[in-house]
């Protein structure tokens, strides 16, 4: 897979039609009782590129994220991802397809040891079927391969010297690292981060940044939520601006930032401070 | 008071064949509760499951023994094909509340004079055990352990009761420490995030509820050969806290948990409560009881008796709060 590092230049309108999109979206709805959390009409997201969603509290990022990956059911639209339609995929099998997310409340799984933590994330392990769990040569030598990836992949987070102990034991920002890490286990194609700086140290913060670089070095998608502008500046390739529930716009940062509609629907709202959390 | 019989006797309860089908109740629960988190209130109804597909197709029906062994691991599949079909894909609280309704559907429908002429009603069942007795190959006299007799049949019960726990633990201690019971595992702690690493959350539950329960149906079939009798009474929900309190003692989540804990539990208990027999008891050449009759006398013992053992066990909980194997250092991340 090759990296494209070239400027990119797709239209700067909401919706915005890109080439070899690799996820995109129509018509997806969703409301809790009177309140439209989600109401995207149509985006694309382009590619192996880093695309952040930013937007105020409550525009319904979050549960976008919920509804793409299978976490939750739309009322209303379909999205595809490589072409395939997700509609009515379970969470689990859409994962399978390449598409991993991680969550805005972090989910290290605490009375299981980093390793462990690690190890789950492997595919097609032999060993998790019932029959051949019971038989240890029947997965000892794949558990051997998987317990290696591991081991690299906790290296490169700079959290191997921790590896046998709890991942309760964790900061919140290793926390973050670890679910990180965790999900490339998974070999995603493409990995939705949602608030992958919240809680985060800022010496941890710039480590973070550059491993969602190298996510795409390695020719990943990535497609995160972030509220700290300098952040989503430094790494990300577009930017899709939500409020209400809606894609109001599209661009680049430059682009963004100097659009109206956004300017407006940040007007007054603390967008550096998160009060929410419905992941 | 005569402490030699006293220690004998509980040291029998803690390891005899009724102690095998607590352990194997546990076991089953277990893997329900302590490794994949689900709050299986119900154990006492796979437990019932399990001792009536035994005795019913036997004693009703002159069924091999083999076929009525075979009946007890298909019937506890299907119920817990039943309980995960109707619960899993719900929240957990759901699964709690179906288990402990079918529990005691379970138990009140063995004990419904509608289907005497299936179950036997309240009086039960009995004459299922004589193929037990015929592949006895201990002497009928059986032999003394200290003061306390155990017959040959109750004997044979006892070694064979503790192979079969040993492969049980076993195949359980295998698969815990396997990527399956990886999974389980991670199901405990946070099932979404085992979803979003592509596990199938759902058919990991039902797995492990089908192997809990059948072992838990081992366990009620344990339970009635050792009582020659199978009675919907032993079958109510406080069997399912029993083994509740067991695996706390024992340990969460440990292979050894559910069979130390029983053993401290049935040995604790049985303790306590021939000890207030003997302290209470009167006979005709010597009228004064040990302890003085305004205090405890032979009518209220046995009341007393739960109550003095459910402080020694609070006693050991609150000293040990991880149980006797459990792990302290899980005990500090407690997550839910
Ligand atoms: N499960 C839910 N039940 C009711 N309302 C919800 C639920 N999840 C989200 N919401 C509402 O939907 C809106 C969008 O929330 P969310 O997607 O978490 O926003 P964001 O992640 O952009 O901060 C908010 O108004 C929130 O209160
Ligand atoms: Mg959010």
């Amino acid at each position: 897979m090759s990296t494209d590092t070239s400027p990119v230049s797709f239209p700067s309108v909401p919706g915005s039609h890109k080439p070899d999109a690799i996820l995109v979206v129509d018509n997806v709805t969703r409301s809790f009782g009177g309140l439209t959390a989600v109401n995207v009409a149509h985006l694309e997201i382009p590619r192996r590129r880093i695309t952040a969603l930013i937007g105020p509290n409550g525009a319904g990022k979050t549960t976008l994220f919920n509804l793409l990956t299978g976490f939750d059911e739309p009322d209303t639209g379909e999205w595809k991802f490589n072409g395939l339609s997700l509609g009515g995929v379970p969470a689990y099998k859409v994962a399978r397809r390449g598409m991993v997310r991680t969550f805005q409340l972090t989910k290290a799984l605490s009375r299981m040891t980093i390793i462990d933590n690690m190890r789950l994330g492997a595919r097609n392990q032999r060993g998790e079927s019932v029959w051949r769990g019971i038989i240890r040569p029947a997965w000892a030598s794949q558990e051997q391969e998987i317990t290696q990836k591991a081991q690299d992949l906790l290296e490169r987070f700079n959290l191997a010297h921790m590896r046998d102990e709890l991942a309760g034991s964790l900061s919140g920002g290793q926390r973050k690292l670890l679910e990180m890490a965790r999900a490339l286990m998974v070999e995603p194609e493409m990995v939705m981060l949602d608030e992958p700086m919240a809680g985060v140290n800022p010496a941890l913060k710039q480590s973070l940044l550059q491993h969602i670089k190298v996510l795409q070095d390695e020719g990943r998608t990535v497609l995160f939520v972030e509220h700290d502008m300098d952040m989503v500046r430094e790494i990300s390739d577009w930017i899709i601006v939500m409020a209400q529930g809606e894609v109001i716009a599209e661009g680049t940062f430059e682009d963004v930032g100097s659009n109206p509609a956004v300017v407006d629907a940040y007007l007054g709202s603390h967008h550096d401070v998160d009060l929410g959390d419905h992941a | 008071m005569n402490w030699g019989l006293i220690l004998s006797n509980s040291f029998y309860t803690a390891i005899s064949a009724n102690a095998i089908a607590y352990m194997l109740v546990a076991t089953g629960l277990n893997v329900h509760f302590g490794y994949t988190g689900l709050l299986n209130f119900g154990q006492a109804g796979f437990a019932a499951v399990g001792a009536y597909s035994l005795s019913i197709p036997i004693s009703r029906f002159n069924w091999p023994w083999p076929c009525a062994v075979l009946l007890v691991i298909v019937s506890a599949v299907g119920l817990a094909l039943l309980l995960g079909f109707t619960t899993l894909r719900l929240r957990a609280d759901y699964l709690a509340i179906v288990t402990i309704a079918v529990a005691e559907i379970i138990r009140l429908s063995l004990n419904s004079v509608r289907f005497t002429w299936l179950t036997g009603g309240n009086d039960g069942l009995q004459g299922f055990t004589s193929f037990m007795e015929k592949i006895n190959p201990f002497p009928q006299q059986g032999i003394w352990l200290w003061k306390q007799k155990i017959d040959g049949y109750r004997l044979w019960l006892l070694v064979s009761g503790w192979i079969l726990l040993m492969v049980v633990a076993t195949i359980v201690y295998l698969l815990m420490r396997s990527p399956w019971g990886r999974v389980l595992r991670s199901i405990r702690e946070d099932e979404d995030a085992a979803r979003s690493l592509g596990k199938n959350v759902f058919a990991y539950k039902m797995q492990s509820l089908m192997i809990g329960g059948v072992i838990g149906a081992i366990g009620g079939v344990w339970l009635v050969l050792d009582k020659q009798s199978s009675q919907p009474g032993d079958f109510a929900t406080t069997f399912t806290f029993f083994s509740y309190t067991i695996i706390i003692l024992g340990g969460v989540a440990r292979v050894k948990g559910p069979v130390i804990g029983t053993m401290i539990f049935l040995f604790v208990i049985q303790l306590v409560d021939i000890s207030l027999q003997q302290a209470t008891k009167t006979t005709p050449s010597d009228p004064t009881p040990l302890l003085p009759t305004w205090l405890i006398d032979q009518n209220n013992y046995a009341q007393l008796r739960f109550m003095v053992a459910g402080f020694a066990l609070a006693a050991l909980v609150v000293f040990r709060p991880q149980g006797i194997f459990g792990d302290k250092r899980e005990q500090a991340f407690d997550v839910h």
